[in-house]
């Protein structure tokens, strides 16, 4: 027999604990089937894009810091990669190398950030401690060099603003044995886990044809077996002299994701560790660069992308050779990968929508731009 | 290898078209006088290399579903993946730029539309792509152009009651203009 039943409509969020920043989704349930989606957002929205057209170049710099602040050291790249290809300058050594180490290990603490946040989020509490404990290692290391915790502003145009402190390199390379050490420890406390796997194993599957469809990147695009890292397929800054694989995953669910994220960790150390052997001394910062109100790049506009922790993060920059750019448009992972919840949750239940929101690892600074 | 793609996608897409849109700067010989030379500055170029990619660049009536369609299913071409789509204000007209990529040949293409300022519309391309739903939705709300064809086009940042599109160059952003100072 037939169970007569009615539609409901769930507004989960603004504020709500797995959003993580103020998101809301407003989802029509049957029961407990997901009929329909619509995500609401830019409740963060403070016009960035706009205000970049008010600021000398190297101004801007702070404000990318602010998109996704779980990983500020690409954006401040893509941002200063962008410019730097509109005024075609070379760029010294030492600051690539630095620039590497910086995002890397940004990158590391990006993903541990998903980790803990994710597992919180379906109910695991301790490693939410490990990650954090990690991450900090990390975010120690970032602050001795750019004096911020989270919002570097770090990077230059033409350079980075500091050289590494005494030792720094040394103390970088001790921390990723100890980085190796504990995140070997996660896949004893988490992967193997019977009631994690039953979670997330088969849940909230993505095919290849979704993700290019829907021009979804990074891990998430990895987890379903495409071999896409901007890293190995345009390399920017210096990232074609390492020696380091793309993690990639044939399922595509959210346990995939899982494990790419978790292998991409280990890549990023061995990056770490082979561009602190090979760093050479020398200058950090062009000439040209220092004088920040002299940056006009001739009138041109290009598109630069660089691999954030959440996926493609773009700069399509426009100069009309003023020291003020005429436009500045920022593709933002977060803000395109978001959309494939409008497809992805229907006909699902409504316990997964936590578990499959949480493995897209949006960030809603970035979102809402 | 960009000259070679750049001289494809021309031959590709005046095919579709019918006609003659894209035109190259011919090079400069030694035998040009200077007279001639003013002559051929009035030929806009609308293909061109942007930093070593391929850069098309069309005015809204001739972008179409249909050439969208032909370059994400051309063999030849397969730009599958859509990277990123911008919104510009000049003051004559707008524009809106599609980054193309393509995951198999592991190419790239600009394609620019223009569009007249007053009425700003570009057919969308939700329907090839649908990685445009929302960066369509984000130059609908910011820059106020039109994307016929899009499935659900609404102001996705700002609240629907906005007033004006922040974007626009001549959207007023003086405190005191707007009696806030």
């Amino acid at each position: 027999m037939a169970i007569k039943t009615e539609t409901m409509t769930l507004n989960m969020g603004p504020q709500h604990p797995s959003t993580h920043g103020v998101f809301r989704l407003v989802v029509d349930v049957d029961g407990e089937t997901i009929k329909r989606v619509e995500p609401v957002m830019g409740y963060l929205h403070r016009g960035s894009e706009k205000l970049a057209e008010r600021f000398v170049y190297t101004q801007f710099i702070p404000y990318t810091d602010r998109l996704d602040y779980m990983n500020a050291m690409t954006n401040n790249y893509v941002y200063c990669a962008a410019v730097e290809k509109l005024l075609e300058w070379e760029i010294p050594e030492r600051a690539e190398y630095l620039r590497v180490i910086t995002m890397e290990l940004n990158r590391i603490a990006s993903h541990l950030v998903w980790w803990g946040t994710y597992l919180l989020d379906i109910g695991a509490l301790s490693p939410f401690l490990y990650a954090f404990r990690d991450r900090d290692h990390c975010l120690d290391l970032l602050n001795e060099i750019s004096g911020a915790r989270m919002t570097f502003n770090y990077m230059r145009i033409g350079g980075v603003k500091w050289d590494s402190p005494d030792g720094w390199i040394d103390r970088v390379k001790e921390k990723v044995k100890v980085l190796r050490e504990n995140i070997n420890e996660y896949d004893t406390l988490v992967t193997g886990n019977e009631i994690f796997q039953s979670r997330t194993i088969g849940v909230g599957k993505l095919t290849k044809e979704q993700i290019l469809d829907w021009g979804i990147s990074g891990p998430l695009a990895r987890a379903s077996g495409l071999k896409m890292d901007i890293r190995k397929d345009e390399p920017y800054s210096i990232y074609d002299r390492f020696d380091f694989d793309i993690p990639t995953q044939e399922e595509g669910d959210v346990y995939a994701r899982y494990k790419v994220r978790i292998a991409e960790l280990y890549e990023s150390l061995k990056i770490i560790e082979q561009a602190c052997e090979q760093i050479p001394e020398g200058d950090i910062i062009t000439k040209k660069g220092k004088r920040i109100m002299m940056i006009k790049p001739p009138a041109g506009e290009a598109y630069t992308r660089a691999e954030a922790s959440k996926g493609e993060i773009g700069v399509y920059a426009i100069s009309n050779g003023k020291n003020k750019p005429y436009r500045i448009k920022l593709r933002r992972p977060s803000f395109v990968n978001v959309a494939i919840l409008q497809e992805l949750l229907i006909g699902k239940n409504i316990q997964d929508l936590v578990a499959i929101f949480g493995s897209l690892d949006i960030v809603l600074g970035e979102v809402d731009a | 290898m960009s000259q070679e793609t750049l001289d494809l996608i021309i031959s590709k897409v005046n095919n579709a078209l019918d006609e003659e849109v894209l035109v190259v700067k011919p090079p400069e010989t030694d035998e040009e006088a200077e007279g001639e030379k003013e002559e051929k500055e009035e030929i806009e170029e609308t293909a061109k290399l942007n930093f070593g990619k391929p850069m098309i660049i069309l005015d809204s009536e001739k972008w179409s579903m249909d050439l969208a369609k032909m370059l994400r299913d051309d063999p030849q071409l397969h730009f599958d993946f859509l990277q990123c789509v911008t919104g510009v204000d000049y003051d004559e007209h707008m524009e809106v730029v599609y980054n193309l990529y393509s995951t198999e040949k592991k190419h790239y293409l600009y394609v620019k539309v223009k569009t007249p300022r007053e009425t700003p519309s570009v057919v969308s391309v939700t329907p090839v792509w649908r990685a445009a739903d929302y960066m369509e939705r984000e130059i609908f709300d910011l820059l106020g152009i039109e994307f016929p064809g899009h499935w659900n086009l609404k102001r996705i940042l700002l609240q629907d009651e906005w007033e004006g599109h922040p974007l626009r160059k001549d959207y007023i952003t003086d405190k005191k203009a707007l009696g806030l100072d």
